[in-house]
């Protein structure tokens, strides 16, 4: 930026201008969240726009934790996002491995499959899903949502995974090799420990995506000890639209594990979805 | 110790042939350098030897068994990577004992090994430092002590040198060379640089094209080249080639070029059919002839080394490279009088780049 | 001694032989795991969805199960909710796409400069993206809500309406709703994918530019632009099916009211199946979104090979 120290004056200020509305724009929505679940019932009404309520309260968390049963979807949520992550991953780096490694007959047919299980409409395949896990007890089953979220992320996954691979210089294999190591054993001795950072950020995206997926869950399990977070609170909301103190306390509470994994993977974040990206 | 035998090996990669046939046979404890321009297939066929790579075609031996189906971890050879290619999450002394530990040996014996090759490469106060903490050339001496510990039938290296700066270049040039009178070992060495091959080799294989053009030593190559493109890759400043034209008389076949004779033959040239011919001399080969006399060709540039000059000289429309020890008193523009001796002479057919040698 | 001989070179055939079926299968191995789910889970149900299409399946009548042919699709024909549907689904994909993409490349060009605090601004301007969908559809929806959120008594304040109503209940001001969460949710989004391509254009090409006299516009105009256009272009497409499969957020904030004003087709089909438990109908308007989704993936690489062509 050259130019009068004005204009160089001028161009911060509107820079830094923007910026700060987007921080604002972005943070106030989860701001207001965490407010009005510390805000005391009787004030939620009298102070309504209020930034900041005038006296604070735990009580919504306490009666959340206590009288409800989100613990237990809470839980529930946690099985299945994790159950997801650490599966989807292993596949994924399977897959990622293959096409980062390999020229094979058929590679062009299952990256192009793959492509397309990222644009065809999930809806669709909600009620064939039901059909076939009915009878196999799947449904109201934590592992039904496990075995359905994994193939749902495998592919983003996959990509991901290869461009981590892609990123570990083949050379080092074909030393390892050279060496006296098999390929899975080169895979495994230096492949791997040189993808551990690749590999924590694929399990932080897939626990996001998993921890946050609502309409296969409502579709498939109906019953308490199966429901997961998003549902549980749903459910509530639609049962209990009055108390909005405690929906807000479930809601940030959803959100903490979440955030945990945001703010590991988010160094990760410009490289992995410049490499795979074909979903959010 | 192994000899390496390889016969008549194809290599394609899809439809484009990067091998056509290739035959070397190297002795046990040979120092082979194989030479050519970038994309002449000799990487390919290194990485055959080690078997990264998959043949079309041949037969590769190592110490006398056929190791086609072998993958390379049954070969029992060592390389050395351009990129060295160290594991970044061992210490140097991980990175040098990882193929021993593979091997299931013994800790002390490892322990030894990685001591010792330490030692002869002087890394022994970096043990514990991790790839990312050397420099490039102790990273080199790293992947020249992960091959050397375990003592394997052969070493393969792919232009180690190629990322270090000149001084440090010519540096280990020296101490592999070393490292190979001490251990005796057979070695194969990928280099596009001719002065690498030139100083390293017992014998060169000139590469171009996915075929051998010559096998000799480094001397032979330089002296007596089989074709156009090895005299004009084997030697710096490069070799001169000059249009010339054959006239047959009664004294002997002429040479002439661009209408002044550049030599007499008393012999004729061996299938001197054609009327024209390249005709090959090297620089140093090119002497001034102090008054004008001989050839008069127009001074273009004149290049200090330090060590003597290089004149960029026209001659007749045609480029000359003149080096001398001496420091000749001549300016761009001056004419220069050159000469030089039939015996210096190579030719060359003119359409197929094929050596012509004079009869006799 | 020929017999040894024949015997060893049996032996080398085998082994090259056996050594061939690994090569070729060993990234199949490798592959295998996810192949397998991928067609069980995906592609199996891909193909009873379809097949549903053209059959009766009530989930509640045992009777149901038989072929109806084409039937559904008249009645899709016919069916003003669905024809409703497909217009929100247009107006859904368009503006929120856009919308995402104006914000996202501002976002991404701020933060390409660097500046004291950038990685701390990066942090907390992509933290949206973290929120899961639904949950940012709940929050929006609570900041609609007179009761507890601001907005409504803002817009007052602004003037912009009388009394402070809840634009999710107003059928003709519905849609913005969800279309507003899901921008706040996606700006992140496309600023990571962009930030990401503008951090691959080598830097040297603007000096050389700067050098050969371009101003900052210029420099824009004829760099960047022409740097970003095929990360935008892709990242759009494969942005606006998704967002027009994506029904989560409508069936959080609104369920498709009021009055199906913010019905969208992906969310229709949730509805049909999961309220109304229709498989086979909902599975037919599947099969039509599916067949609109790819003849606008169809007509987007055709025109786009057709100006690779001409460029």
């Amino acid at each position: 930026m050259k130019g009068s120290p004005f204009r160089k004056t001028a161009f911060w200020v509107f820079h830094y201008t923007v910026i700060g509305l987007y921080v604002v724009v972005a943070l106030f929505p989860l701001y207001w969240l965490l407010k009005v679940s510390v805000t005391p019932n009787n004030l939620l009404y009298s102070e309504g726009v209020r930034m900041w309520p005038s006296r604070m309260t735990f009580d919504h968390y306490l009666s959340v934790i206590h009288h409800t049963d989100f613990p237990l979807f809470f839980r529930n949520s946690v099985i299945v996002a994790a159950g997801t992550a650490v599966f989807t991953t292993l596949f994924a780096a399977g897959t990622g491995y293959a096409f980062s490694r390999f020229v094979f007959r058929g590679k062009f047919w299952l990256i192009g499959l793959m492509l397309v299980t990222q644009m065809f409409p999930l809806v669709m395949i909600i009620a064939p899903i039901f059909r076939m896990f009915a009878p196999l007890g799947l449904t109201n089953s934590l592992t039904g949502l496990i075995i359905i979220y994994t193939a749902f992320n495998v592919p983003f996954a996959a990509f991901l995974m290869q461009s981590f691979f892609d990123a570990v210089p083949r050379e080092l294999e074909e030393a390892a090799m050279i060496d006296g190591a098999t390929r899975f054993g080169a895979l495994r001795q230096i492949v791997l420990p040189l993808t551990m950072p690749g590999i924590a950020a694929t399990l932080g995206f897939i626990f996001t995506a998993a921890w946050s997926e609502l309409l296969f869950a409502l579709m498939l399990n109906s019953k308490q000890d199966t429901t997961t977070f998003p549902v549980g609170l749903l459910t509530f909301v639609s049962k209990f639209s009055v108390d909005f103190g405690q929906m807000m306390a479930a809601g940030v509470l959803a959100l903490i594990p979440v955030c945990i994994f945001f703010f590991i993977i988010q160094r990760h974040l410009v490289q992995g979805l410049t490499a795979g990206a074909v979903k959010g | 110790m192994a000899a390496i035998d390889i016969t008549d090996v194809h290599k394609s990669f899809g439809k484009v042939p990067v091998l056509k046939g290739v035959d070397i046979a190297i002795a046990s404890g040979e120092f082979v350098v194989l030479v050519g321009p970038s994309g002449c297939g000799k990487s390919t066929l290194l990485r055959l030897i080690a078997g990264l790579e998959e043949m079309s075609a041949g037969e590769i031996r190592i110490g006398g068994r056929v190791v086609n189906d072998l993958p390379p971890k049954d070969r029992d050879i060592a390389m050395v990577f351009q990129s060295y290619a160290l594991y970044p999450h061992m210490t140097v002394a991980g990175n040098m004992s990882y193929s021993l530990k593979l091997k299931r040996t013994p800790r002390e014996v490892i322990a030894d090994a990685v001591t010792s090759a330490g030692a002869k490469l002087g890394l022994g106060l970096l043990q514990e430092r991790k790839p990312r903490e050397l420099s490039g050339g102790q990273r080199q001496r790293v992947a020249m002590g992960r091959a050397i510990v375990r003592k394997p039938k052969a070493f393969l290296f792919d232009e180690p040198l190629s990322n270090l700066d000149a001084r440090l270049r010519e540096q280990m040039r020296f101490e592999i060379k070393k490292l190979h009178r001490e251990l005796g070992a057979t070695s194969v060495y990928v280099t596009h640089d001719q002065i690498e091959a030139m100083t390293m080799a017992d014998r060169i294989v000139a590469l171009n094209g996915g075929i051998i053009q010559q096998v000799g030593t480094p001397l032979e190559l330089y002296d007596d080249p089989a074709n156009i493109f090895v005299a004009g890759f084997i030697g710096s400043p490069a070799m001169n080639f000059l249009e010339g034209n054959v006239l047959p008389g009664p004294g002997g076949t002429g040479i002439s070029v661009g209408g002044q004779t550049l030599c007499r033959l008393s012999m004729p040239l061996a299938g001197s059919a054609q009327s024209k011919v390249t005709v090959g001399i090297r620089p140093e080969r090119v002497m001034l002839a102090g008054d004008t006399s001989g050839l008069q060709a127009q001074v273009v540039l004149v290049e200090p080394t330090g060590l003597g000059t290089v004149l960029h000289l026209e001659l007749a429309g045609q480029f000359l490279k003149l080096f001398t020890t001496e420091r000749p008193a001549l300016k761009i523009g001056d004419t220069a009088g050159v000469k030089v001796d039939s015996a210096d002479l190579r030719f060359f057919d003119a359409a197929t780049g094929q050596r012509i040698r004079v009869a006799g | 001694m020929t017999v040894a001989i024949d015997q060893s070179m049996a032996i080398r055939h085998r082994r090259a032989w056996s050594s061939r079926v690994l090569a070729v299968s060993e990234p199949w191995l490798y592959a295998s795991p996810a192949v397998i789910l991928l067609s069980a889970i995906l592609l199996v149900p891909l193909a009873i969805g379809i097949s549903y299409a053209f059959r009766d399946i009530q989930l509640l009548d045992p009777m149901s199960g038989g072929y109806v042919g084409l039937s559904h699709f008249s009645e899709i024909w016919n069916d003003a909710n669905f024809w409703n549907a497909l217009r929100n689904t247009l107006q859904w994909t368009v503006v929120s796409v856009i919308l995402q993409f104006v914000f996202g490349l501002i976002l991404a060009l701020m933060l390409n400069r660097p500046f004291p605090g950038r990685a701390v601004v990066q942090a907390l301007v992509f933290l949206p993206w973290a929120v899961p969908a639904f949950l940012s559809g709940l929050n929006w929806a609570w900041l609609f809500n007179p009761v507890v959120g601001p907005i409504p008594h803002w817009m007052v304040a602004l003037g912009l309406a009388s009394t402070p109503e809840n634009i999710l209940s107003d059928p003709s001001h519905a849609l913005w709703g969800p279309i507003i969460a899901i921008v706040w949710w996606g700006i992140p989004f496309f600023a990571i994918t962009l930030l990401a391509a503008l951090q691959s254009i080598p830097k040297d090409i603007y000096e050389a530019a700067e050098i050969d006299g371009a101003g900052p516009l210029q420099r824009f105009a004829s760099i960047t632009v022409p740097f970003l256009a095929p990360t935008i272009a892709i990242t759009l497409l494969l942005r606006a099916v998704w967002i027009s499969n994506s029904a989560d957020l409508i069936v959080v904030m609104t369920k498709g009211g009021p009055a199906d004003s913010t019905q969208i087709v992906a969310s229709y089909i949730f509805t049909q199946a999961f309220q109304r438990l229709d498989f086979g109908y909902a599975s037919a308007i599947a099969v039509v979104l599916l067949v609109i989704l790819l003849v606008y993936s169809a007509l987007l690489i055709f025109v786009r090979q057709k100006l690779i062509k001409a460029g």
